[in-house]
């Protein structure tokens, strides 16, 4: 219940600034404009479109779920934290804010990559939603555990992504396929291995995370 | 000594037997090799770039295991075997993959295909510069080894969906793919009794030196910040 409040104070000052929000809603503008400029006039297949959609997706969570655990630095709060709440309890919160944060990324950029790219058509409504719920999942869970060892080692924005793409490439890969997979309308019993593995990945990332947490949060 | 001077002939003699033993159609002499199709000479790299492959893996796994040893004890000297392993694997790493694009320019036809195996060598060769560049970025030694012990841990494992996963669902063109016709590695089917014999003694001989290696590196890993301690005062 604690970790909720925690959430209620992340959406608190993040409404005050809407600083997450603003940029990644700009950042990702941004990023598919740059890809439709590229493209020009060409017509892309289906593969390459998969491709590029979890392209936007990993630079927008790179560039937006940093934040989690920087602010907290910046601001000095995080002795605060320590004091009034068990490392798993802040872990919680700051993963419930990421988990909404790139839920509304990653619908955004659906949508807006519904309406832009010829290609990318649903036609396995049921699989992409699957793989939309576990991928997000394992994405902020990851995202958020980066975070906070980025927030320790003195908040150097450029490590971020680079200590973040090995960890979430077997994700996004795999991600890309099922995507792929439900846009060429493949039956659901054809992705269920690939299904199971981004599955797996949630339930080791969100273990390793909880287990690791102490260690880095506590100096 | 005896430990070196035996190492030093085994690896003297893996060189030499790996490089000029001849490959035959039918082996009869000790030293043929047999002649594996669509290999041919090609063939003899096995013994230098399966070794480094390993020992990436090694030198990974030792990583994590002194990482996991130091957030129990918090004794630095574990965060300086942690570090020595890791500078050695990122060594085999590169090794790995150069010799690796050298076979497969010649078995393949390009250097870099994006064949499973090249992404999942690829991947292991980001998070070791990943690592290393967690470790620049920290200057207080306990906070560093802290955190480069839970990021090489967190590494670690998803290093299974690399190695064990990805080469296996993809179609590829190393061994062991998905749709490989020979349903294997090529060690248990195509080589001959004493193929194997060099191969696993090239195995054991890298393996060995790698050993020694790590032995030497986090010593002097040790030594270094020992001395560094004792000088501090008398400035």
């Amino acid at each position: 219940m604690k970790s909720y409040y925690l959430f209620i104070k992340d959406y608190h000052s993040e409404i005050r600034t809407r600083y997450a929000v603003n940029s990644l809603i700009m950042f990702i503008i941004v990023a598919i404009s740059v890809i439709l400029f590229s493209i020009g006039n060409e017509r892309i297949p289906g593969n390459l479109t998969a491709g590029l959609y979890w392209v936007v997706i990993f630079f927008s969570a790179m560039s937006g779920l940093g934040r989690a655990f920087i602010s907290e630095e910046e601001r000095g709060t995080s002795m605060t934290l320590q004091l009034i709440a068990s490392p798993s309890t802040v872990l919680s919160g700051k993963i419930i804010f990421n988990i909404i944060l790139v839920f509304a990324m990653n619908i955004v950029i659906t949508l807006l990559y519904s309406a832009l790219f010829d290609e990318f058509v649903i036609r396995n409504f049921s699989l992409f939603l699957l793989n939309f719920i576990i991928g997000n999942l394992g994405l902020a869970v990851s995202a958020t555990i980066i975070a906070a060892i980025i927030a320790k080692a003195g908040s150097k924005g450029t490590l971020y992504p680079v200590l973040s793409f090995p960890i979430l490439l077997p994700l996004i890969l795999t991600s890309a396929k099922l995507t792929l997979f439900s846009i060429e309308g493949a039956a659901f019993g054809d992705a269920v291995f690939e299904l199971a593995i981004v599955a797996c990945y949630d339930v080791i990332m969100i273990s390793a995370s909880y287990m690791l947490f102490d260690f880095i949060w506590k100096d | 000594m005896i430990w070196k001077s035996f190492l030093f002939l085994l690896l003297a003699f893996v060189s030499v037997a790996g490089i000029t033993f001849p490959i035959v159609e039918k082996p009869n002499a000790w030293y043929e090799f047999p002649l594996i199709n669509g290999l041919g000479e090609n063939a003899k790299i096995i013994f230098f770039h399966v070794p480094t492959a390993w020992l990436t893996v090694i030198a990974f796994l030792m990583s994590t295991i002194y990482s996991i040893k130091y957030l129990r004890k918090k004794n630095l000297d574990d965060d300086a075997k942690s570090y020595s392993a890791a500078q050695l694997g990122i060594i085999f790493c590169i090794l790995a993959t150069v010799t690796g694009s050298v076979w497969s320019k010649f078995a393949w036809g390009s250097f870099w295909s994006w064949d499973p195996r090249q992404s999942s060598i690829f991947a292991l060769l980001l998070i070791y510069g990943a690592w290393f560049a967690l470790r620049s970025a920290v200057e207080q030694e306990e906070k560093r080894a802290t955190l480069s012990a839970v990021y090489a841990i967190i590494a670690f494992i998803t290093v299974p969906f690399f190695i064990f996963i990805m080469p296996r669902i993809m179609t590829g063109l190393h061994p062991g793919s998905a749709d490989d016709t020979n349903a294997g590695p090529v060690v248990d089917f195509k080589m001959n009794v004493n193929m194997q014999l060099i191969f696993y003694m090239s195995l054991t001989g890298f393996t060995i030196l790698y050993f020694w290696m790590w032995r030497l590196g986090y010593k002097s890993i040790i030594l270094t910040t020992k001395l560094f301690i004792r000088e501090k005062p008398s400035e």
